[in-house]
């Protein structure tokens, strides 16, 4: 086999791999949106404050300490310990629990039955409070997240590989970081379709995306299943905050992951669980093929705006994405 | 009635009306955005030292200093709002901290004859005074910094470049795309094969640029990044065991934020510095003293010594021996905007006046004048030690390759002079 033939498998095998990682940004915002119609512009910011969450947490740091130093002219920052991973990965999901209560009390009880549009304006506002609340509970600075995952290429796969081409090929590349993404995505997927479809509770997350006002008639509490949703989604952007700040470290950017989901999105619908894996795996493969092939022809950088025209162009065949529902409006 | 609203207007004019003199210093900072953590601590240093000055010294030439401060998030829109809302407040010099702020900018203050200063960033070709009246980049620019670096290589290979292959991997803006014409002259010139990589704005993801590299295998790679594009950047070189001493940053991707989330595989990594790093300098502990313990720091101490905190100082540190020499040129201590610009183009940085202010050794000696407002365009190579956790020069400030970058700066600010008819000055 050829050197280019074996570079573009390895090109597609990356693709897929990114795909994973951008469609685990993209399952917080199905969840929301298949349970409560709302599209929740607020998620990629979820997952910033999830991760600044659990380095803080792990860390021993002192919220709010610059608020607190500045008024009372204390000097505190750090509590003295250090938290293990796991146990600040329970305390962080505690924390998004506590915000999808507090989201529910004071920001979308009072919007039940409103536009999806209010709804969609509630979230930009969210994503706006919850960055700037971010940065003074934890501090701007960009923060290095250890939770002992492995990271960087795998040499056994390298090796194993090497072989395949001539004396210019390594191998294949693939990062154990992915891999290990793509294992948690698999499994988020696995029982969060499970959940949303056998269990009571996914049941009514159903009932209440279809029909607010009739999930309430049949005694289902829209307070407990809004609440539910968004820790499920607050859950996703941990794990998605864990993965993405693994690579760059624990920054306000984490919050533009967003960016990454919104054509995986268009692709595989707004409320399909597995869609949201699939349309991120045709994204991040299309993407990297394009760039691989074409890229070096027209300048490079394509990536950013390739993943929307693909996404387009899907759209032109199945405005409601590949999995999407049909919206049939009977007048 | 009229009692009242004679009382409204005496409030009013004791609101507005002209208290103590003060030498202002704008600075437009971002503490917000997805750049907050390279805005933080430069702008923090920024203010830090003309506070140190204030208390240390009573301000420059017995006038007090002030710093307002104007966020921009990085945003361009933002940061030319913020020069119209702070020039008419006495603004003795700009520093937009941004390449898109200071292209928007260099027309209006040009016709507001207020100086800025970029320093180490903006628009190269802003060296030649005789067609930028009033910006300055002294003491380095990106062309000089493309060079450096290059030399730099050109020693690391043994003597030559002939036949090496260089990669340039730069965020696909403006900003990245300023070494490119020197990189092109100097590949021509030494004799090496020159590939260029553009990354995405935000630069989250690259697995595509860093499978490019790890197939064409470059012997050397300049990096032009920014924000989280940096990290990402540092941390995939260290994924595909790219050799760290072969992988150098510009001054912008260089600072602790961008190897620290690496850990120890960032280790060897160097960037091109215009000034010195870390806090072994005597301003330190007037800092600490004076503003960090007294309680008026900017922040909360944890950055002082830190390279874009050392950047923040430096930058105060011209400005206030700019604002020095306005005041001895002009000999009055209450300057304007055009003394200050005068002056900048006056400037000398001389040994003393760096170990005078605490800084022996920061920076290279240099003087500006009415051609060269850029300065000597000297820079040396940093590099990082994870394992102490600290970035330390190992070369000397050189200088750059005047006879490949000066016919670049000609030709561009030529350009820009027959774009918006502009007749050359200094004859």
């Amino acid at each position: 086999m050829s050197d280019t033939f074996l570079y573009g498998i390895e090109v597609v095998m990356n693709g897929l791999m990114a795909g994973v990682l951008y469609a685990l940004v993209a399952l917080g915002f199905v969840l929301i949106y298949k349970a409560s119609g709302i599209f929740n512009y607020a998620q990629g910011v979820m997952a910033l404050f999830a991760a600044l969450t659990l380095v803080g947490i792990m860390e021993g740091q002192v919220p709010f300490s610059h608020l607190i130093n500045a008024i009372f002219g204390t000097n505190i920052h750090h509590f003295g310990w250090e938290v293990p991973a796991i146990l600040a990965i329970f305390l962080t999901m505690g924390v998004m629990v506590l915000f999808a209560y507090l989201v529910q009390r004071f920001v979308f009880r009072h919007l039940v039955g409103q536009e999806p549009i209010i709804l969609f304006m509630a979230t930009i506002g969210l994503a706006y409070f919850l960055e700037g609340f971010g940065d003074l509970m934890w501090g701007s600075e960009i923060k290095k997240l250890d939770i002992g995952l492995v990271q960087g290429a795998s040499v056994w796969f390298e090796d194993l590989t090497s072989g395949l081409g001539g004396d210019g090929f390594y191998g294949f590349y693939i990062d154990v970081l992915d891999v290990t993404a793509a294992v948690v995505a698999v499994i988020l997927v696995v029982s969060l379709t499970l959940f949303s479809q056998y269990s009571k509770q996914g049941r009514a997350m159903r009932a209440v995306a279809d029909d607010h006002q009739a999930a309430l008639s049949v005694g289902i509490s829209l307070n407990f299943i809004w609440i539910l949703v968004w820790s499920i989604a607050g859950f996703v952007a941990l794990v998605a905050g864990i993965m993405w700040g693994a690579k760059s470290g624990v920054q306000f950017s984490l919050s533009l992951i967003a960016l990454k989901a919104l054509p995986v999105l268009m692709l595989g619908g707004f409320t399909s669980i597995p869609g949201a894996i699939v349309g991120g795996l045709i994204i991040g493969v299309g993407e990297k093929l394009f760039e691989f092939m074409i890229g070096p022809m027209i300048g490079g950088a394509t990536e950013a705006w390739f993943a929307y025209v693909l996404a387009l162009v899907f759209l032109v065949f199945r405005p409601q994405g590949l999995f999407g529902d049909k919206i049939i409006e009977r007048v | 009635m009229k009692l009242k609203l004679a009382t409204l207007a005496l409030g009013a004019m004791m609101a507005t009306g002209p208290v103590m003199a003060e030498l202002v210093f704008p600075s437009l900072a971002y503490r917000t955005g997805p750049f907050a953590a390279g805005g933080i601590p430069f702008a923090d240093g920024y203010s830090d030292y003309f506070t140190l000055l204030n208390a240390r010294d009573g301000g420059i030439g017995g006038v007090m200093t002030a710093v307002p401060e104007c966020e921009t998030a990085y945003n361009t829109e933002k940061g030319v709002e913020c020069y119209e809302a702070l020039k008419g407040d006495g603004a003795l010099v700009f520093q937009p901290l941004s390449t898109g702020i200071t292209y928007q900018l260099i027309p209006k203050t040009t016709a507001d004859d207020i100086p800025m200063h970029t320093m180490g960033y903006g628009r190269t070709s802003a060296k030649n005074g005789k067609v930028f009246s009033h910006t300055f980049n002294y003491p380095v620019n990106y062309w000089d910094g493309a060079s450096v670096g290059v030399n730099h290589f050109k020693e690391q290979a043994g003597g030559s470049l002939e036949g090496k292959k260089i990669t340039l991997l730069h965020f696909n803006g403006s900003y990245g795309k300023e070494p490119i014409p020197t990189l092109e002259a100097l590949a021509a010139q030494e004799g090496f094969d020159l590939t260029i990589i553009p990354i995405d704005y935000p630069g989250q993801e690259q697995k595509s640029q860093w499978l490019q590299i790890r197939r064409e295998k470059p012997d050397y790679i300049l990096f032009w990044g920014w924000g989280v594009m940096n990290q990402v950047a540092v941390q995939e070189a260290v994924n595909i065991r790219y050799p760290m001493d072969q992988f150098m940053g510009i001054w912008w991707s260089g600072s602790e934020n961008d190897v620290m989330p690496a850990g120890a595989g960032a280790d060897g990594y160097k960037a091109i510095a215009f000034h010195n790093v870390g806090s072994d300098f005597a301003v330190f502990g007037d800092i600490q003293k004076y503003v960090v313990d007294a309680g008026t720091a900017a922040g909360d101490g944890s950055n002082v010594g830190t390279v874009l905190y050392n950047r923040g100082v430096y930058a105060a540190f011209l400005a206030a021996e700019a604002a020095k020499t306005a005041q001895a040129m002009s000999g009055t201590m209450d300057i304007n905007a055009s003394q200050m610009r005068d002056a900048m183009e006056a400037l000398e940085i001389t040994e003393a006046k760096m170990a005078a202010a605490g800084l022996a050794g920061f920076g290279p000696e240099f003087s500006v004048s009415c051609e060269n407002h850029g300065g000597p365009g000297m820079a040396a190579i940093a590099q990082w030690n994870a394992t102490d956790q600290k970035w330390s020069l190992i070369t000397e400030f050189g200088p750059s390759d005047s006879s490949i970058v000066n016919p670049l700066i000609e030709a561009d600010s030529a350009a820009y002079a027959a774009e918006n008819n502009i007749a050359e000055r200094c004859n």
